[in-house]
């Protein structure tokens, strides 16, 4: 990979600027009504770098990274498939870029059909009643989707549920959510096999429960099968179901959460839809709930009367549990989505479960022939699964984190390492759907030549990454001097 | 191996408790804690005065990989936090009994004896169970 | 189908490798009443010529107004370059920069847009983005509770000045955890918010103090004595500002004696559309005494292990992953595109090309107030100066006005009607630097036009 890249400022020269991108100058005169005591002093320190300079340097960095584009990605949970590149040119025509949030329906009929629409297939493929798209990731989903169970239980005048059931293998954004709601949080073991103790549950609920979160297949990568089960326990508690839509490309078109008794999802559009991870967002986190939920959706929904779209506000759904965004949470990236859905049709969606869990489940298979220990060997992996390396760590003293560094330098981002807590030196492998067999293959083989290292030569793979533009970074003391801002006389 | 000494009290959730002359006493997590939680790289401690509940949530230790709550041993009126700490946390990691101490408390009336508080001997018992 | 590269062959081998003989078996632990055979409801597929067809005429059909729209969502001049590499791939499909070593790119980005930020916001430390903002003023809130351990009371005052939609947000992010946000009145002669307006508060538990500037309304608040007020209370000040006006405006960091504690707000107008709403993102930043209330990502540059430097993200012991139900925030992502989108942009225009911009906008504001402003039935709402926009009174209902606007192509402001009905027709006006003054213009003589008409019927 590349070198490393200097700090923009490093760049800078007083008086340069790429000015063919700036206004006239209007003169002093156009300020002259702002009171002097609300003007800046000094002008903001911004880097003063011509627009070469500019575009090198941002194209230098981008080269710094991995990415779907340019590396295998199987990063557990992520759901890391290709973004097709039709989603964004078409989500980025100039009549979508220029549309401004407030513009009057009359000149949004185009992008509002695609909104309704995306909010139809999305009941479809989940067997949810209602959509609501304003969510921008999957932690604000969850946030608005543990917020109307509140809403739900507090509109019936049953006051004193605040309590949230979460397994204990669950992502961290659960818990925090319920918090976020104002709830207490009550976490349940699951037994060896990965699947939700029954009996935990029956002792956890109760009068206080609000309601359960579950990701399924769960984060151990295996499908929670009495789900039925589950959901029975919950609804006679009087709690409701709350399904976490991490792990929903698995079931694609195979299974839907409503049908296994759900009361309310989250979809991480920017998983199982495609949309890109952008580095960390924007993501999209569309909410999905059964009929009795249907009146606390968050705001802005939209709805079709005879052939005209519009959006459905306060006055529509007095219950809801409001507004989670400016205006329509993460536009563009729902274009996105909606393109994609279209694209792939209800067969490809079907297709889109099959070979993500096909694909998952030969990999595993593949590893565990080359001596990998499975977390669950027993059980079948879903579109992920879990190889723990501790039997690695106890005899060679080389842990996950040091294969997942070694595996950088085999041109391959490393798995999800240690998460989900639960398993010890995990790596969570997510291969997903459109990754080709030799890709995997490839993996297998970089996996099985790091134990030969391990074994042989183990100093190489914990001092591994070799050939990435930085070493193993020293985490401390970044924590301890904290280095937040560049400054001119600033040495790390 | 971890260090316990035979002078302190403890908790089951890893706090040392020190009975000091004027009657108050000195709190701080073991050389147990330290060790799971890496190198510290923050620490909040009370503010004088605060008065707390045994079982209270009462300071933050944090590393890189993890962030902790420190419970309050007993109940008492806070008398001090050690300062220091936040300037150099990493004196947790190498005088978790000294230097390292969190916060002194004026016990409440009885608190000291109501407080369930783990001889040596039984606190590495219960590291002994968690495979510690 | 569905970008599956798999042949026959390969399929055939997989399965034959796991040990099945069709892809369903691998379902087999689902329960069958469980599993279904199609999905009615979702249309067959498109390929991707048709797509493109589709996608062209939807957007086609939204048409490209002339736009006075503003309030919250500016129309601003993009150099070409911003997206051209934000899209790049490597940017583009690349996920949160968990492995450090193998995403120095977004890191370093990240780390550059926290110095531009915290540089123009003048404050001491930004975080690496929120989802927009209005989430990033309910996220602002919750922080002051956490950070003021002087007030018990998770109170925040908000004056009426304030983006509506922010204030919803808030409350709907906010209030399960039990933040009382209390509405603040504001002048309706003048559009602020009085200093003397806080004086009941006086010896009360606050929290903290929102302030937006430019307000809503696009006037300009007194910041300094209201900060001023603030801190004198033990009251921390939430700024909301734009970034665009920081060029020229005094930042939140230099308000008042102390400068204000946390500064939030929508970063859109820094390279990103307009996009029907989003995505977009929201910046905050606050004192590095805050740090570790403040939520969302956080990059730091430290040392490798040869001793060169690079950059990681810190203080993740804050976050959801780790501290779980103790997290300051449950957000994950930060909107890492709209950040790359942003520092390129910031990066482009410097201080200089950026106080082009908002003089610009500026300008055509006053140019656009002045000349509506001459036509018979129009009015300014307030009295003193304004900032890229502004409020205009019309002597009839806004609705059909603009309606009559709209279908000869000019989106004529926002109507205030549903927020502030007790201004009557009160119509929000925005002009920025893309428009010209031939644009104001046919705005003017189209609403002298509409305007007559509307007497005549």
């Amino acid at each position: 990979m590349s070198a490393r890249e200097k700090v923009i400022f490093e760049y800078s020269h007083p008086g340069r600027g790429a000015s063919d991108q700036w206004p006239h100058d209007p003169g002093p005169a156009a300020l002259a009504d702002l009171p002097a005591a609300l003007r800046r002093a000094q002008p903001p320190q911004l880097p003063e770098v011509g627009e070469l300079e500019t575009v090198r340097h941002f194209t230098r960095l981008s080269q710094l990274n991995f990415s779907i584009d340019t590396h295998f990605y199987p990063l557990g949970s992520c759901t890391m498939k290709y973004n097709p590149k039709a989603c964004n040119q078409y989500a980025m025509l100039p009549g979508f870029l220029g549309r401004h949030p407030l513009a009057p329906e009359s000149h949004g009929q185009g992008f509002l059909a695609c909104m309704y629409e995306l909010q139809e297939m999305l009941k479809a493929v989940t067997g949810m009643e209602g959509v609501a798209l304003s969510p921008m990731a999957g932690a604000h989903g969850e946030f608005a989707g543990v917020a109307m169970i509140r809403a739900y239980h507090r509109a019936r005048g049953d006051l004193k549920r605040n309590e949230i059931i979460v397994p204990e293998a669950a992502h961290g954004t659960n818990p925090a959510t319920a918090t976020m709601c104002g709830c207490v949080v009550r976490e349940i073991p699951v037994d060896a096999q990965g699947d939700v103790e029954l009996q935990a549950l029956r002792q956890a609920v109760g009068p206080n429960t609000a309601g359960i979160m579950l990701t399924n297949p769960s984060t151990l990568g295996v499908f929670e099968r009495r789900i039925q089960e589950v959901a029975r326990i919950v609804h006679e508690a009087g709690g409701l179901l709350y399904y976490d839509g991490a792990n929903l490309n698995a079931i694609l078109g195979k299974v839907r959460p409503g049908d296994m008794g759900f009361d309310v999802i989250h979809m991480n559009l920017h998983k199982t839809f495609s949309t890109p991870h952008g580095g960390g967002g924007p993501g999209a986190g569309a909410v999905g709930v059964a009929s009795r939920l249907l009146p606390f959706l968050p705001l802005p929904v939209v709805g079709k009367e005879g052939e005209r779209y519009r959006w459905l506000a306060e006055a529509d759904l007095p219950q809801s549990i409001g507004r989670l965004s400016a205006f329509m949470g993460n536009a563009g990236v729902l274009l996105r989505a909606y393109i994609y859905m279209r694209l792939l049709g209800r067969d490809g969606m079907r297709a889109v479960g099959e070979y993500a869990t096909l694909n998952a489940n030969y990999l595993l298979k593949r590893l565990m022939t080359a001596g990998f220990d499975a977390a669950y060997p027993q059980r079948r992996a879903s579109h992920e699964f879990i190889v723990t390396l501790k039997r690695q760590a106890r005899e060679l003293n080389v842990t996950a984190m040091d294969f997942a560094k070694r595996l950088l330098d085999h041109g391959f981002h490393a798995p999800t390492t240690y998460f989900p807590l639960l398993v010890p030196e995990c790596l969570l492998i997510e291969p997903t759907e459109t990754e080709s067999k030799d890709t995997l293959d490839a993996f297998v083989a970089a996996m099985s030549q790091i134990q030969k290292e391990a074994e042989q030569e183990p100093g190489r793979v914990t001092s591994a990454p070799h050939t990435m533009p930085v070493r193993r970074l020293d985490d401390v003391r970044a924590a301890r001097q904290l280095d937040l801002t560049w400054k001119p006389t600033a040495q790390p | 191996m971890s260090n316990v000494p035979a002078d302190l009290k403890y908790t089951k959730s890893h706090e040392w408790v020190r009975t000091l002359a004027d009657g108050s006493v000195e709190i701080g997590i073991t050389d147990h804690a330290q060790h799971a939680l890496g190198d510290l790289v923050f620490v909040e401690v009370p503010d004088a005065g605060r008065a707390v509940k045994a079982g209270e949530a009462c300071a933050v230790v944090e590393s890189v990989k993890a962030a902790s709550d420190v419970y309050a041993p007993l109940t008492g009126q806070v008398t001090a936090g050690n300062a220091k700490l936040t300037a150099e946390p990493e004196t947790i990691n190498t005088q978790p009994y000294g230097e390292g101490w969190l916060m002194r408390l004026k016990p409440a009336a009885g608190a000291l004896a109501a407080a369930e508080l783990l001889s040596p001997a039984d606190y590495q018992k219960l590291l002994d169970a968690e495979g510690g | 189908m569905a970008f599956i590269p798999h042949t026959a062959a390969d399929v055939a081998s997989m399965l034959a490798t796991i040990g099945v003989s069709r892809l369903e078996d691998l379902f087999d632990e689902i329960p069958r009443e469980l599993r279904i055979k199609s999905l009615a409801g979702v249309p067959e597929e498109l390929n991707e010529m048709e797509i493109g067809r589709l996608m062209s005429e939807r957007a086609a059909a939204d048409g490209t107004a002339l736009s006075f729209l503003g309030a919250g969502a500016y129309e601003h001049h993009i150099p070409a370059a911003v997206w051209a590499i934000t899209t790049r791939g490597e940017f583009y499909s690349a996920y949160t920069p968990y492995q450090a070593e193998a995403s120095q790119g977004t890191l370093q980005t990240i780390y550059e847009f926290q110095t531009m930020i915290a540089r123009l916001t003048g404050m001491e430390v930004s975080n690496a983005s929120m989802y927009d903002g209005a989430s990033a003023v309910a996220e602002a809130a919750l922080m002051a509770v956490r950070a003021n351990r002087k007030s018990r009371a998770a109170r925040i005052l908000v004056p009426g000045t304030v983006h509506p939609h922010y204030r919803r947000v808030a409350v709907a992010t906010a209030a399960n955890q039990g933040l009382r946000f209390e509405e603040l009145p504001y002048c309706t002669e003048a559009g602020v918010t009085p200093a003397a307006s806080l004086a009941r508060y006086e010896g009360e538990d606050v929290t903290a103090l929102l302030i937006q500037q430019p307000n809503f309304f696009g006037r300009l608040e007194d910041v300094d004595a209201l900060t001023d007020w603030a801190h004198a209370h033990n009251v921390l000040v939430i700024a909301v500002v734009n970034p665009t006006s920081l060029a020229l405006l005094k930042p939140p960091g230099q308000w008042g004696a102390r400068g204000a504690d946390i500064a939030v707000g929508e970063g859109q107008p820094l390279g990103v559309p307009l996009s029907s709403g989003g995505p977009y993102f929201g910046f905050m930043t606050t004192r590095m005494e805050y740090v570790r209330q403040m939520p969302g990502r956080i990059v730091g540059r430290t040392l490798d292990v040869a001793g060169h430097e690079g950059f990681t993200l810190t203080l993740q012991a804050r976050e959801q992953h780790i501290r779980r139900a103790k997290a300051t925030s449950n957000i994950c992502t930060n909107q890492g595109l709209l950040m790359t989108a942003a520092t390129i942009y910031m990066s482009l225009m410097g201080a200089q090309g950026l106080a082009r911009t908002a003089a610009t906008c500026h300008a055509r504001t006053r140019e656009l107030v002045a000349a509506l402003t001459r036509l018979p039935g129009v009015r300014p709402a307030f009295s003193g100066p304004c900032f890229h926009e502004a409020v205009l009174l019309l002597d009839r209902p806004a609705a059909p006005v603009l309606k009559a606007l709209a279908a000869r192509g000019i989106f004529g402001g926002l109507d205030l009607g549903a927020y502030y009905p007790e201004l009557g027709a009160a119509l929000l006006v925005c002009a920025t630097e893309t428009k010209t003054q031939a644009d104001i213009e046919r705005y003017r003589a189209t609403l002298q036009e509409t305007l007559q008409a509307a007497r005549a019927a």
